[in-house]
């Protein structure tokens, strides 16, 4: 033994190599997660425990007053500079969503459809609230429409359901986009279904027709242009499996941080 | 093999010689096991943060004061500029021409050039021309996801980690031991002899080498109960759910953009500190105080 090293000593510094040693084994994944990564997807976990610790009683995110709403980039979606144009939508924008239809299916006692206006005259919750982009830029909005909570109970949730995911019209690689969020997430009431930013109807940049707000998230998890709603018990099958478009290319999941 | 008993070796306030070495000089336990720990553990997350989060901060490379802070065309290329914009009190740029590549670094009205070591210039269809505010040598190579998803895993690490010594200081009354200034450290004359020899870089011998001098103290404190803690909760306000969890923390930095910029002079500031305090390690006599950080024993030059 080296002199004045104790046994204890060793032990630490040989974990803390250990430590390292996989966190440079995996470095490569960690730089680009592409498809996901084990590793960060551990971290997502216990932030997610943590969080949700912090969040146990569900208290809702600051609100601001109609006056402090901001200029809005656009980000995702159709507008954004990596998002293909789609004649099918630039159709639908043309005769305002006449012929589209909001599909909620999976684990609900009814799956249904429902037209832009009766989403319309469905109850409504307004909300002017802060929009948390991960890349680190924030923008205030005003959000109206219906609770996710209160369509999920009117098309009857069942007990097995553990994910809402959105199927959206825009495409990300290719592939129509899609996201998700868990049952706890889904029924915050200030998780909406947006139809109307700063009291007029979602213009195309800001998800057109129907958009997630999940005030508790970042950004990226408020899928826009949402065609259809599945709830379902797992997330794999779905996509890579990973929860979403960016979750596939690498985005954290839970990532509410 | 046998371990040294811990009764056998006294904390470095006391600065009792515990071991005796050759003639001219003894060895004392400076730093206890968990001080140690803590040390280390807070280097690698330190270093992993402080990469990952100026790739993060690559995104968006500017700072805003407030709630909301954005450029309008920030997903078409972040250099982009449009009067709808918020205005910036610091931003990393430069021109769209990767020919006769120019960048800058903005600092309220100031402007600095900073061409080839800050915002240098990447071709990246589809999106144009973009500058790189800190390049891949500053943030180990991570891309986004990856300086983001690394970010959220150990800044899990750096809070227990921080946490545990600040329980283990407070708890054992080392800091208040160690950390807080001596009476006699703090007359006029021994701030006087403490700041002249930090000009001319010498260092404490003989029994005042065994605890740490007045400035030395000060920074402690000062990246312990300010900028550690500042850096955690600035962080944390940049975090929907937290502001949902604790409220008052937008009102402590008057805002999410706020906490965006105090987070990073934070982060700054903490990296000035690290610069500092490896000068100062090598000043004072590298392989003492690495032996003295790795197995706790610190050797006094006699006066």
């Amino acid at each position: 033994m080296i002199r004045g090293v104790s046994r204890r000593t060793i032990l630490l510094g040989a974990s803390g190599l250990l430590t390292s040693g996989i966190i440079v084994a995996n470095w490569p994944r960690i730089a680009n997660p592409d498809g996901g990564s084990p590793l960060l997807r551990f971290g997502d976990g216990l932030g997610r425990r943590a969080l949700r610790l912090a969040l146990g009683n569900r208290p809702l995110v600051p609100e601001y007053r109609l006056d402090q709403v901001t200029a809005f980039p656009v980000d995702g979606g159709f507008g954004s500079p990596w998002a293909d144009d789609d004649r099918s939508f630039e159709t639908m924008i043309a005769n305002r969503f006449r012929d589209w239809q909001l599909t909620v299916e999976g684990l609900v006692a009814k799956p249904t459809r429902f037209t832009l206006d009766e989403i319309r005259a469905m109850p409504s919750r307004t909300q002017v609230t802060m929009h948390c982009c991960d890349m680190g830029w924030s923008a205030i909005g005003q959000w109206t429409g219906v609770p996710l909570r209160w369509l999920l109970e009117f098309v009857g949730i069942q007990p097995k359901a553990r994910y809402i995911v959105f199927h959206c019209l825009d495409r990300f690689r290719g592939q129509l986009h899609y996201g998700s969020i868990d049952v706890l997430d889904a029924l915050h009431p200030q998780t909406i279904l947006a139809h109307s930013m700063n009291g007029q109807p979602l213009p195309r940049g800001h998800g057109a027709p129907l958009r997630l707000r999940v005030e508790l998230q970042l950004g990226y998890k408020n899928s826009k242009h949402i065609d259809r709603i599945s709830v379902v018990e797992s997330l794999a099958g779905i996509g890579l499996g990973q929860g979403g478009s960016f979750e596939d290319a690498g985005s954290l999941w839970y990532g509410g941080w | 093999m046998t371990f040294v008993p811990k009764s056998r070796i006294r904390p470095v306030a006391l600065a009792t010689p515990a071991v005796s070495g050759q003639a001219s000089a003894h060895e004392i336990y400076r730093h206890t096991l968990p001080v140690r720990l803590f040390h280390w553990i807070n280097v690698v997350c330190f270093v992993l943060l402080l990469a990952s989060g100026l790739a993060i901060f690559n995104l968006y490379p500017r700072l805003n004061w407030g709630a909301a802070g954005f450029t309008v065309s920030v997903a078409i290329n972040p250099s982009l500029r449009s009067d709808l914009d918020t205005p910036a009190i610091f931003e990393i740029g430069g021109l769209p021409d990767i020919k006769r590549h120019q960048s800058w670094m903005r600092i309220g009205s100031h402007q600095i050039d900073t061409s080839g070591l800050l915002g240098v210039a990447a071709d990246e269809p589809p999106f144009g021309v973009q500058n790189i505010a800190f390049p891949p040598w500053m943030t180990l190579n991570l891309g986004f996801l990856g300086a983001r998803g690394l970010h959220l895993l150990i800044n899990l690490f750096f809070l227990c980690n921080f946490a545990f010594y600040a329980l283990y200081g407070v708890a054992s009354g080392r800091f208040r031991r160690t950390l807080l200034p001596n009476r006699d450290q703090l007359r006029p004359k021994a701030i006087a002899r403490d700041l002249w020899m930090h000009l001319r870089l010498k260092h404490s011998v003989g029994l005042d080498a065994a605890r740490y001098n007045l400035l030395q103290k000060i920074s402690y404190l000062a990246v312990l109960v300010v900028l550690m803690p500042a850096s955690i909760l600035s962080g944390l306000t940049m975090s929907p759910s937290a502001l949902a969890a604790f409220p008052w923390l937008l009102e402590l930095f008057d805002g999410r953009q706020s906490a965006r910029t105090i987070h990073f002079i934070c982060a700054m500031l903490l990296l000035l500190f690290a610069f500092v305090h490896i000068f100062q390690v090598v000043v004072a006599g590298f392989a003492n105080e690495m032996r003295s950080m790795i197995t706790g024993r610190f050797r006094i030059q006699k006066e």
